[in-house]
C-alpha cells in the first residue's frame, strides 16, 4: 500500500502545481489579492506532497522492498543503508523525484524567506515556478514512474551500480541538482519581472542572493563530481570533458555570468535585457543537461539511463519552457529602458568583457559538446571532439579571463581615470611578470605553462591584496577590517576576495599538477620497495578482505621519506556480489602541498601485482580552489543588505507596483 | 534590422538548436561517432591474455581482414554477443582479436573456458590505456579493421544475428575484395 501512497502524493503534487502555475498568477493580473495569496500555501502543499512521495521511496529502499520496480532493479538487501538512500538517485525515475523534491524545497525557501518581497512579486515567482514543476511532474507520472510495481517480486534486488557506491557520489547529485534547480529561482524572477514589464535594479538585488546560492551549489557538486572521479576511477584524472561533465559545467559558466552581471544591474542599472538573457540562458543549460543525460542524444560513461522516448517529452517540455521565455523575452524586451551610461574605462566595461568571455566559453562547451551530433545530423561523418580541443579553448580564454578579473574590482563603476588605474595596477604587474619570467627561466620551473600560471596567480592575488588596502585605506586603516566584514556590502565584497583567490588556488593547482606529477606503472614482488619523487613505496602484498556487499582484494603499501614512515596505505580492488564489477578504489595520502595515491593493477602471479604509483603535488588546490570559490558565493549571498529589501522597497517603490504595469 | 528582430534572435538560436537536438532522437544513439573511422589502427602492444610472455600488438591487423571485439567479464552485454561471436567465427573466416578490456585474468580466462573462445588472441587491457587510444566507450565495442590496417567501421553495444547477417558479412565480403 505504502507506494502506492507515493504515487498518490505525486498526483497531488502535480495537482498542487497546476494551480499554483495558474491561480496566484492570474490574481496578480486582476487584481484578486485572495487569488495572490494562495501561492505561499500551495508552494508549501506541493512541497508536502512531494516529501511523502520522497520519503516512501526512501522507505521503499530501507525496507529492501523488491516489489517496487525500481527498487527492484537498484536496491538490494546486503547495501549498506547509507547505499540504500543513496540509490533513490541512482537511477533515471529516482534521480527525477529528486529534481521535483528539490524544485519544491526551492519554492518553498522562496515562500518563505521572500517574504521581504513585494506580494505580487513573489507570487508570480512562485507561480512561474510551479510551472517548472508541472512539466516534471507530469514527465514523472506519464514517463517515469518510480513506484510502479512487478509481480512477481523478485527475491533479491539488481543492486545499485557499484560505480555509485560510494560516499562522494552519494551527495554528489543532489548538490549538483541543487544548483541546477536552484538556476530556476533566477530564472523564475526573470520570467515574473519580464511578465510584469518591471526590471530594474531591484529586481536584480532580489535574484542575486538566490543566484548565488544556487550557484555555489553547482560549484561545491561539480568539485564533489572531479573529487570524486580523481579517487575513485583510478587513474588519477580529476575532469574528462565527458558530456555529462559539460552539462553541468555550462550553466556553471553561464551562471558565473549572470553572478557578475547581475552585480552590474544592481549597482548601476546597466546591462538589463543582457542580464535577464544570462539568468534565462543559465536555467535554460541546466534543462539542456538534463536532456543530454536523460536521452541518450549522447553517448557519455556515465548514462546510466537514457531512453529516445523520454529525450522527445524533455524536448517538447525544452520548447515550451525556453522557447516560450524567450518569446517573452521578444516581445518584452524593447520595452526594457537603457540603463545608466558608463565610460570605455569603467567597472561596467570590465564585467562586459568578463561576460563576453564566460558566454564565449559556454558557447565552445557547447558546441564541443554537440559537435558529434551536429556532424551525424548533417552527415558530415562521425566525430568526438577530445580532451584536447577543450583544453586548448581554457588555455586560449584562462589567461584573459585572469587579467580582466585582476583589473575589475580596481577600477571605479561609470568612470576610472586611466592614469590612476595603471598607477594601481602598477606593482601587481611588476610582481607578477617578474616572477612568471623567473620561474619560466629554466633555473627554476623551466616551462613557460608554469611561468604563466605563476604570473597570473600572482596577478590576482597581488591586484586582490592592493584592492584590499585601497579599500580598508578609505575606512580608516586595517584596524576597521572587522568593521567593515559586517558592515553593509562587506560580505559581498569578500565574498568576491575569497572567490578570486579561489581561482588563484585553481590555476597554480591545475598547472603544478599538470606539469610536474610523477607516475610509475610498476610490478611489484611482496617486500619490494619502489623509490618514486623522493619517496620509496614498500609493497607488502594483497589480502583478501570482505566487505559488506564486496569482496576485496586489499593491498598494503608502506610509504616513506628518508627512513620515516609517511603513510600506509591499503588500495583495493573489489568485486560487488551482484553486478560482478570489478572497482578499484586508490589509497590516498592526501596533504596540502601534495597526494601520494597508489592503485592495484592486475595480480600476476607469486603475489605480484601490477600496480600504479602517483605523486600528485598541488593537487588539492584545484578543490580548495573550488571550495574557496563556493565559500565565496556564499559569503556574498548573506550580505546583510538583502535582507533590508521590503523596508527599502516600502519606502521606496510602493508607488510603482500596480499589478501587471508596464514600467 | 528592425529593432524586434535582434530580440527574435535568441528565440532563433534556440529554435536551430532544438531542430538539431530533434534530429538527434532520430539518429541511432548507438552509432557513436569515431574519429577513428579512416584511419590506422591505434598502435598498442600488450601482453597476450591466454599467455603474459606473448604479445599481441596492432601490428597483427595488417595483411588481412580482421576485427577487434573490445569486451570484459564484468559486462552483462558482452555475455549476450558472446554466442553471435561464437557463430561468426564458426561462419567466417575473419579473424576476431579480443581486446579484453579493465578485466581481471583469471575471470577472463574462466569466461573463455565457460563459454568458448572465439578469438584469434586476446590483448589484455587490464588499466584501460589502449582503450582510451582507441576511443572505448563501454563495452562491447566491435571494430572492423581492413588489410592495410585501417579502422573501417566501429559497432557500440552487443552484435546481434541480425546486424552480423545484414550488416557485418557483407562488409567483410567487400572489404576482403580490396587490394591489400
Amino acid at each position: 500500500m505504502i507506494p502506492e501512497l507515493g504515487h498518490f502524493a505525486l498526483i497531488l503534487a502535480l495537482c498542487m502545481a497546476l494551480v499554483l502555475a495558474v491561480v496566484p498568477l492570474a490574481g496578480t493580473f486582476l487584481r484578486m489579492p485572495a487569488w495572490v495569496a494562495l501561492a505561499r500555501p500551495l508552494a508549501w502543499g506541493q512541497f508536502t506532497f512531494l516529501a511523502l512521495a520522497f520519503g516512501v521511496l526512501v522507505h521503499a529502499f530501507l525496507v529492501d522492498d523488491f516489489s517496487v520496480l525500481y527498487v527492484a532493479n537498484n536496491g538490494n538487501t546486503l547495501l549498506p543503508n547509507i547505499y540504500k538512500v543513496s540509490a533513490v538517485w541512482g537511477a533515471h525515475e529516482g534521480s527525477l523525484l529528486l529534481w521535483v523534491f528539490i524544485l519544491s524545497s526551492w519554492t518553498v525557501a522562496v515562500a518563505v524567506f521572500g517574504r521581504n518581497l513585494p506580494e505580487e512579486v513573489q507570487a508570480r515567482v512562485l507561480s512561474v515556478m510551479g510551472m517548472i514543476a508541472i512539466g516534471f511532474l507530469s514527465f514523472l507520472l506519464f514517463t517515469s514512474n518510480p513506484f510502479e510495481r512487478v509481480f512477481p517480486a523478485p527475491v533479491e534486488g539488481g543492486e545499485l551500480n557499484p560505480l555509485l557506491q560510494d560516499f562522494g557520489l552519494a551527495i554528489h547529485p543532489p548538490m549538483l541538482y541543487m544548483g541546477y534547480v536552484g538556476m530556476s529561482v533566477a530564472f523564475a524572477f526573470a520570467i515574473a519581472a519580464l511578465l510584469g514589464g518591471r526590471l530594474d535594479a531591484a529586481w536584480a538585488r532580489w535574484s542575486r542572493p538566490w543566484t548565488l546560492v544556487a550557484w555555489v551549489f553547482l560549484t561545491i557538486g561539480i568539485v564533489l563530481g572531479s573529487w570524486w572521479a580523481y579517487y575513485e576511477l583510478g587513474w588519477g584524472g580529476w575532469w574528462f570533458w565527458d558530456p555529462v561533465e559539460n552539462a553541468s559545467f555550462m550553466p556553471w559558466l553561464a551562471g558565473t555570468a549572470l553572478v557578475h552581471s547581475l552585480a552590474v544591474t544592481e549597482k548601476r542599472g546597466a546591462f538589463k535585457r543582457w542580464t535577464v538573457l544570462l539568468a534565462l540562458l543559465a536555467f535554460s543549460l541546466s534543462l539542456l543537461g538534463t536532456f543530454l543525460v536523460r536521452s541518450g542524444v549522447l553517448t557519455s560513461v556515465h548514462a546510466f539511463a537514457n531512453d529516445p522516448e523520454r529525450g522527445l517529452f524533455i524536448l517538447m517540455f525544452l520548447m515550451i519552457v525556453i522557447g516560450g521565455s524567450l518569446l517573452l523575452y521578444a516581445v518584452r524586451a524593447p520595452d526594457i529602458s537603457r540603463g545608466g551610461g558608463f565610460a570605455t574605462v569603467s567597472r561596467e566595461t570590465l564585467l562586459l568583457g568578463n561576460n563576453v568571455l564566460l558566454v564565449l566559453m559556454t558557447v565552445l562547451v557547447l558546441m564541443g559538446t554537440l559537435a558529434p551530433l551536429l556532424y551525424d545530423a548533417f552527415g558530415w561523418g562521425k566525430i568526438s571532439v577530445g580532451f584536447p580541443w577543450f583544453n586548448s579553448m581554457l588555455v586560449t580564454f584562462m589567461p584573459l579571463m585572469v587579467l580582466l578579473m585582476g583589473i575589475g574590482p580596481l577600477t571605479r563603476w561609470k568612470q576610472q581615470e586611466p592614469a590612476e588605474l595603471v598607477r594601481r595596477l602598477r606593482l601587481a604587474l611588476i610582481i607578477s611578470v617578474v616572477a612568471g619570467v623567473a620561474v619560466a627561466l629554466p633555473l627554476l620551473g623551466d616551462s613557460w605553462s608554469v611561468g604563466l600560471a605563476a604570473a597570473l596567480s600572482l596577478w590576482l592575488v597581488a591586484t586582490l591584496l592592493t584592492g584590499l588596502k585601497l579599500r580598508l585605506r578609505a575606512r580608516g586603516g586595517i584596524g576597521s577590517l572587522w568593521q567593515d566584514f559586517a558592515g553593509r556590502g562587506g560580505r559581498s565584497y569578500y565574498g568576491m576576495w575569497l572567490a578570486h583567490l579561489g581561482v588563484a588556488f585553481f590555476i597554480v593547482g591545475i598547472t603544478v599538477v599538470t606539469q610536474f606529477d610523477v607516475e610509475k606503472d610498476e610490478r611489484m614482488s611482496p617486500g619490494q620497495t619502489i623509490e618514486l619523487a623522493g619517496y620509496s613505496f614498500r609493497f607488502d602484498g594483497v589480502q583478501t578482505a570482505p566487505g559488506p556487499n564486496y569482496k576485496a582484494q586489499r593491498g598494503t603499501v608502506h610509504v616513506s621519506r628518508n627512513g620515516a614512515e609517511v603513510a600506509l596505505l591499503h588500495p583495493e580492488k573489489r568485486v560487488y556480489q551482484v553486478q560482478r564489477k570489478p572497482m578499484t578504489e586508490a589509497g590516498i595520502d592526501a596533504g596540502f602541498m601534495r597526494d601520494i595515491y597508489v592503485s592495484l593493477g592486475e595480480p600476476l602471479g607469486n603475489g605480484d601485482w601490477s600496480m600504479r604509483l602517483y605523486y600528485k603535488p598541488l593537487v588539492r588546490w584545484i578543490w580548495f580552489g573550488g571550495l574557496l570559490i563556493a565559500a565565496g558565493g556564499l559569503l556574498a549571498a548573506s550580505d546583510p543588505r538583502y535582507r533590508h529589501l521590503l523596508q527599502r522597497q516600502r519606502a521606496g517603490a510602493r508607488d510603482v507596483l500596480p499589478a501587471g504595469g508596464h514600467a | 534590422m528592425p529593432r524586434f528582430v535582434r530580440y527574435l534572435l535568441p528565440l532563433a538560436l534556440f529554435l536551430s538548436l532544438a531542430a538539431l537536438l530533434y534530429r538527434g532522437l532520430s539518429i541511432d544513439p548507438r552509432l557513436v561517432p569515431s574519429p577513428l573511422v579512416g584511419k590506422s589502427a591505434p598502435v598498442f602492444s600488450l601482453a597476450q591474455l591466454e599467455d603474459p610472455a606473448a604479445t599481441v600488438s596492432s601490428s597483427d591487423f595488417t595483411g588481412q581482414v580482421s576485427l577487434l571485439n573490445v569486451w570484459a567479464t564484468w559486462c552483462v552485454s558482452c555475455r549476450a554477443e558472446h554466442r553471435v561471436l561464437m557463430q561468426l567465427a564458426q561462419s567466417s573466416d575473419v579473424p576476431i582479436y579480443g581486446l579484453n578490456y579493465k578485466d581481471e585474468r583469471p575471470a577472463a580466462m574462466r569466461w573463455l573456458a565457460q563459454f568458448g573462445d572465439p578469438y584469434r588472441a586476446n590483448a589484455f587491457d587490464a588499466d584501460g590505456r589502449v582503450g582510451i587510444d582507441w576511443g572505448v566507450y563501454g563495452t562491447p565495442e566491435t571494430f572492423v579493421i581492413d588489410k592495410r590496417g585501417v579502422i573501417r567501421h566501429k559497432y557500440t553495444g552487443p552484435l546481434t544475428q541480425d546486424i552480423v547477417q545484414r550488416e557485418l558479412l557483407p562488409m567483410l565480403k567487400q572489404l576482403q575484395a580490396e587490394q591489400g
